[in-house]
């Protein structure tokens, strides 16, 4: 029978795990004071950066681990973890970035050098704990628009980066946002000026490399009134044995009039079928629509890591403001993935999307969580949520957590929510039509996503189509 | 073109076609016809290895190859193409996507350079307007929201495109007008060339006067007991099955 046949496709290499041998300056295991005062000074910062982080890190050794999530995995130990990794020669021009390291982007398809980047794509490349390149630099600041890493921002932009940083996430916000405050190490800035549309997508590229490294990136977006921005992150890193912590902090922030799209390739190494290895992907992204009209669309294609916990969300305060999230989580092999989002209606005929697609294959397991609250005030507010689940094979399972709060009657909140499965029937007819059982897969699972994959920026769609084929390869048997 | 012999086909544990024969040669039309439950649709899905059979024993040979050791894709891919009385739905794939997929995967088998998607809507808009079908079905997702007519209008499409050299139709007619049973039929006779061969499930007199059938073979608990030519097919009409002697 055919079922069998779904029991066997998603065993496929991890076409990313190489590993890069790099003369790296790399911190001893553990974490105190000393660790992060010793991050704060390799970074320069100023003083007050210093402070916020011994602060968080207070905040954090009084916190505990979050256990609501659908999610099983081993007890992390905080102290097994190096916080700091960074290549020995400083990063700079061209010239100065290990040859080794640059030879890595291009394998993962990003050349740095800015003669064969795709034109209209800047690229920040975050190697382990530290920003290799950004490029375009130049260009931007010419349009007034900062787009450097965070440790630059720091020394460069600091009353911006001041009054910014954990205004929308603040270092307390939860387990890990507070661990990512404490030590973070590099991610992207960005702020785009009053009335400008940035004229580029801009990318930032997270590669963990070193053995027994997190990475804690922080990226802070600020577009000021009537700015547009469309930025985007891509992750990668080695497969191992060891299991490797990411927590992430994503701040945005979307004055009066600004649109802020936000989209995200997740790839980092998943593990093997058994669970081995894989990297626990602990990210909280959050935006404010601070100002009348504006808006803030996520998109995120997750197709990675052992553990996802993950809720880009949306603060809808400015009157009319809009908040879109839309979701392709794919868990295969032993993945588990608790993802969603939160939709916080503050002001009045404020509107929020949900497209959610979760596709479980294999052993993995989806969890899609959501939360969709219309405050008092957000009167004639709107929200409209689908969650479609996709299973493949008998073993892996999905499941669906929406929350809804309305307080105000004017308001109005709408919720679908689909389970399938890829049928046999589906599969024989394209099969009989000549496309092979993989092709065939792929092709219903591309359908099923097409609703979130069209959000994409072109050439961002087009590696998600091929990394969701490449994931599924192998999970149909 | 396809000789079947001595096939034995369960589905479930349940022995569904016993010892069944059947030649066809190169531009024959047959014509299946029999009781329900017979076995007329298990055959058809038998030769494009359906997951619902289990053959037990028997060969399949397909211009000269062992029809058995192939899947089903790779038996679509040599040529066989089985229509569904009732297409599945296939939700968010582009309609023109799908075919354009299907026949390149033909042409790369075939060793032909596949073609791009501005010479496949040049292929198939003449195809289509041949015919009379609205364009507006490329732009839809394969089967969804299709109606009846418009699922049979569209596997009519497929064939078209994918051009196959033996056509399974099992009961193609089925829920269709007369006007749109005329275009289907035009159709397939269109692709008829004396290479082309046919198989047909059919329970409706008139579609074998609109494609008209070499051997008429009724088929009872799975076995062929009667053969003959369209007339076997009148005589059919007016004393039923069991007038013939076949067994309910």
């Amino acid at each position: 029978m055919k079922n069998d046949m779904i029991n066997r496709v998603i065993s496929a290499d991890y076409e990313l795990g190489f590993e890069t041998i790099v003369n790296s300056d790399t911190f001893p295991k553990g974490l105190n004071v000393e660790v992060i005062k010793a991050i704060s000074k390799k970074k320069d910062e100023p003083s007050w950066l210093l402070e916020y982080r011994l602060k968080a890190y207070q905040k954090w050794l009084k916190m505990s681990e979050p256990s609501w999530a659908n999610l099983d995995y081993e007890k992390i130990d905080y102290q097994d973890i190096s916080y700091f990794s960074a290549p020995k020669k400083a990063p700079g021009s061209l010239d100065e970035i290990d040859p080794s390291i640059l030879e890595t982007y291009e394998k993962l398809g990003i050349p740095l050098e800015e003669q064969k980047l795709l034109a209209g794509v800047a690229v920040d490349a975050v190697f382990d704990s530290v920003s290799v390149k950004t490029t375009f630099q130049e260009e931007l600041e010419k349009l007034g628009i900062i787009f450097c890493s965070i440790s630059e921002a720091a020394n460069k932009h600091p009353s911006l980066l001041k009054k910014y940083l954990s205004s929308v996430v603040s270092s307390s916000d939860n387990f890990f946002a507070a661990l990512n405050s404490a030590v973070f190490t590099d991610g992207s800035f960005v702020y785009i000026p009053k009335n400008t549309r940035c004229p580029m997508e801009l990318s930032t590229y997270f590669r963990i490399n070193a053995l027994n490294t997190g990475q804690f990136e922080r990226t802070l977006i600020i577009a000021d009134v009537g700015s547009f921005v469309s930025y985007n992150e891509g992750c990668s890193a080695p497969s191992r044995d060891e299991r490797q912590l990411h927590a992430a902090v994503v701040e945005l922030i979307a004055l009066k009039d600004a649109h802020i799209k936000y989209s995200t390739i997740q790839n980092w190494y998943p593990g093997d079928e058994n669970g081995k290895g894989g990297i626990l992907n602990f990210v909280t992204k959050r935006g404010i629509c601070q100002g009348e009209r504006s808006k803030i669309s996520w998109t995120q294609v997750e197709t990675g890591s052992l553990v996802t916990w993950k809720y880009p969300s949306c603060i809808l305060k400015g009157d009319y403001s809009v908040g879109e999230f839309y979701s392709v989580a794919l868990s295969s092999l032993a993945q588990q993935a608790d993802t969603g989002t939160k939709m916080l209606h503050l002001g009045k005929n404020t509107k929020s999307t949900i497209i959610s697609k979760g596709i479980s294959a294999l052993r993995g397991r989806n969890s899609y969580r959501g939360l969709v609250r219309m405050s008092k005030n957000a009167t004639n507010s709107r929200n409209y949520s689908q969650c479609d689940s996709l299973l493949i094979g008998s073993k892996c399972s999905a499941h669906t957590f929406p929350y809804q709060e309305v307080r105000n009657s004017s308001s109005s909140v709408e919720h679908e929510a689909t389970t399938s499965k890829i049928s046999d029937e589906q599969l024989f007819f394209l099969n009989q039509r000549g496309i092979s059982e993989e092709n065939a897969i792929s092709m219903i699972v591309n359908g099923f996503c097409k609703e979130v994959l069209q959000e994409l920026p072109m050439e961002f769609a087009v590696e998600a189509k091929a990394l969701l084929n490449v994931s599924l390869e192998g999970c149909v048997g | 073109m396809l000789d079947i012999k001595n096939l034995h086909v369960n589905i479930n544990d349940k022995d569904i076609l016993k010892s069944l024969n059947l030649n066809i040669k190169p531009g024959e039309i047959h014509a299946l016809m029999g009781v329900n439950g017979a076995g007329k649709s298990t055959l058809v899905k038998a030769i494009s290895a359906h997951y619902d059979c289990t053959v037990n024993s028997g060969s399949i040979t397909y211009k000269t190859k062992d029809l058995l050791k192939l899947d089903t894709a790779q038996r679509a891919l040599e040529g066989i193409f089985m229509s569904f009385q009732n297409p599945v739905e296939i939700p968010g794939v582009n309609n023109m996507y799908f075919l354009k997929t299907a026949l390149n995967e033909k042409r790369k088998h075939n060793n032909q350079e596949e073609l791009n998607a501005a010479s496949f809507l040049k292929l198939i808009r003449k195809k289509m307007s041949q015919f009379n079908l609205d364009e507006k079905i490329l732009k839809r997702n394969l089967n969804e929201g299709f109606s009846g007519g418009e699922k049979k209008r569209n596997e009519l499409l497929q064939l078209l495109v994918l051009e196959p050299d033996l056509l399974l139709l099992d009961e193609i007619d089925s829920g269709l007008d007369i006007d749109a049973i005329k275009t289907v039929a035009a159709g397939i006779n269109s692709l008829l060339d004396g290479k082309r061969s046919i198989l047909m499930i059919t329970h409706y007199d008139r579609m074998l006067e609109l494609i008209k059938p070499d051997f008429v073979h009724i088929l009872s608990e799975g076995k062929i007991v009667k053969t003959g030519d369209h007339n076997l097919a009148l005589e059919l009409e007016k004393t039923g099955f069991e007038g013939l002697g076949v067994k309910k």
